[in-house]
């Protein structure tokens, strides 16, 4: 079970902006689902570990350097962009 | 023969041996698209010209040097969520239905240096998420086989594509059985690699310890030559493993041992598909296998503990779509709703992305948020290695895995889609897969009326030598 307040918060936490309309009937669906995932709590996991792919065992790091060969010309990825303003990517005001 | 059916090897033939051109061979495609895909859809976006300046190219080359790689010339289907430089990408969503891609993926880099002709570009559910290709917010997919049913998901439109002759092949990804479910309802051969064994660079990430691109094809030795084009180690996706390339290997038949899981065939299952799959292990024992009965006892838990892993991944890689970088954004509406940064997300995110794809990234947050995070997620990864060592137990018996891809075959539009538990349950048999990261082959092995069913044959890591050779031995013994 999941109450509306909650469904609420977790949007604002995923940053999606719902409708009233959404809320109710993401709060009826997420009820649903989560009460399908109580069947986990049955399992014993005491002595177990967190799971890894047991090929992948080392951490790949690499240099911090530009790799030449990857470099993309920045107006090909800014024109992605919906709002830029002197090479860079403009964005609203965060403080009123 | 007409050309769209045929076969990577078969097509390859004919360009060498000058019995078509690849300009022809191209145009038979592209006329196919034309007149069939208004009623199936697999296709989102077709790029004509550049098809068929590469065909000519290729033609070029086989006038001049006569020997050419076995994937030049030959036209396939990409699906929408792999980056191809310079063509929109839109992932089945609203959210980058204006997005080009800047530069190719790691597996369209090699299938173009060996001179692959890309058609286009194939629907899916919304960022892969889903199992029928309704959920692309550009409309459904149709079943060539039966045009009122779902041709499976997410890679609908590249299993579509093939099963009606509309690309020789297709690339697919695979988080949870994204190429092997819909490969089992249209009746075409789909491969699942070993986590790491083909980069994920330039996949629209869903959930990257589960995510696998590969081949949708329409046989087992097109899905072999695929895989081998697109594997391989890449310094620019580290989880990428440079596996050892075990070539022209010999697997004896009567040395195979084939493992069934009885939790595989309970309660759930249709009757029909159930027949289908006993007959075709059967003729697999009749050739020669040993066929032995397992035990994966944590089976019942792989679909909860991957709708808590997914999701939670989701949340995290969808992070991206802000709604600033690129993609859509509230920002360009007319409407002046939004005035400080937090709407321009909220708005953004809001509108931009689909139903599921909503409910997803809800249930991943919640299963990250504080307080949840041990009962959800950690618990999920827990139980993640007990369903690792039930495989890896199996696989001290047996040499391989065989169950059904899917418990049912090709539902109709409509008939899961307000209800999305009922969806999930449709990858039952396809996750535990994607969770352990093993390789995993899709199989047509008959059919339940006109709708096909796919044997699941699953393989050891790197083992898709032996899983792609009893897939091909199946196919010569029909």
């Amino acid at each position: 079970m999941i109450s509306n307040q909650e469904v609420k918060h977790i949007a604002k936490l995923a940053r999606l902006g719902l409708t009233e309309k959404e809320i109710k009937k993401m709060e009826k669906e997420l009820s649903l689902i989560l009460d399908y995932m109580e069947k986990l709590k049955k399992v014993d996991i005491k002595e177990v570990e967190v799971y890894s792919h047991s090929w992948l065992k080392e951490n790949i790091i690499r240099e911090d350097e530009v790799n030449e060969k990857l470099k993309m010309k920045n107006e090909k990825l800014l024109g992605l962009a919906p709002k830029i303003k002197n090479g860079y990517l403009k964005v609203k005001s965060i403080l009123k | 023969m007409s050309l769209p059916e045929l076969t990577i090897s078969r097509a390859h033939q004919g360009l060498i041996k000058k019995e078509f051109s690849a300009l022809e061979l191209t145009k038979a495609f592209l006329n196919k698209i034309k007149e069939k895909n208004k009623e199936i859809f697999a296709y989102l976006t077709l790029i004509e010209n550049s098809a068929l300046s590469q065909a000519k190219k290729i033609d070029n080359l086989i006038s001049s040097k006569g020997k050419i790689p076995i994937l030049a010339g030959i036209p396939l289907a990409v699906k929408d969520n792999i980056l191809v430089e310079g063509v929109k990408c839109s992932a089945g969503s609203k959210i980058l239905e204006n997005y080009t891609a800047p530069y190719d993926a790691t597996v369209i880099k090699k299938i173009k240096t060996e001179g692959g002709v890309i058609l286009g570009k194939t629907n899916l559910d919304e960022f892969a998420m889903g199992s029928s290709t309704e959920k692309s917010a550009f409309g459904p997919t149709r079943n060539p086989n039966d045009l009122s049913r779902v041709p499976g998901g997410s890679s609908g439109g590249s299993a579509a594509a093939i099963a009606a002759d509309l690309a020789v092949y297709a690339l697919g990804s695979d988080t949870g059985g994204s190429i092997r479910q819909p490969a089992s309802f249209c009746g075409v051969v789909g491969l699942k690699p070993t986590y790491g064994a083909v980069s994920r660079y330039g996949l629209v990430a869903f959930a990257s310890s589960l995510d696998q691109i590969g081949p949708l094809t329409k046989t087992v030795e097109d899905a072999r030559i695929v895989f081998e084009a697109v594997s391989g180690k890449d310094e620019l996706d580290s989880t990428s493993v440079g596996a050892p390339k075990i070539q022209n290997s010999k697997f004896k038949i009567q040395n195979t041992k084939i493992g069934v899981p009885k939790e595989y065939f309970v309660k759930g299952i249709d009757p029909e598909v159930e027949k289908v799959i006993k007959k075709a292990i059967k003729k697999y024992e009749e050739m020669g296998v040993k066929i032995e009965e397992i035990s994966l006892p944590h089976t019942e838990y792989a679909l909860p503990v991957y709708y808590i892993i997914s999701p939670s991944e989701a949340s995290a890689n969808l992070a991206r779509f802000d709604g600033i970088k690129y993609g859509y954004s509230a920002t360009s509406n007319q409407q002046p709703a939004t005035s400080n940064l937090l709407d321009v997300y909220l708005e953004s995110r809001g509108q931009g992305f689909g139903e599921e794809v909503r409910r997803r990234i809800m249930l991943g947050t919640y299963a990250l948020s504080a307080g949840y995070y041990e009962a959800y997620y950690l618990r999920a990864q827990k139980i993640r290695t007990l369903i690792k060592n039930d495989f890896e137990k199996a696989f001290k018996k047996v040499d391989v895995v065989f169950t059904p891809v899917s418990p049912f075959v090709a539902f109709k539009l409509g008939e899961k889609i307000e209800d999305p538990l009922s969806m999930y349950l449709s990858d039952v048999y396809t996750i535990s897969v994607n969770l352990i990261g093993l390789p995993a082959l899709s199989l047509p092995c008959g059919q339940v009326g006109q709708l096909p069913v796919g044997l699941q044959i699953i393989g050891r890591p790197f083992e898709e030598n032996k899983i792609l050779f009893l897939g091909q031995i199946f196919e010569k013994y029909e």
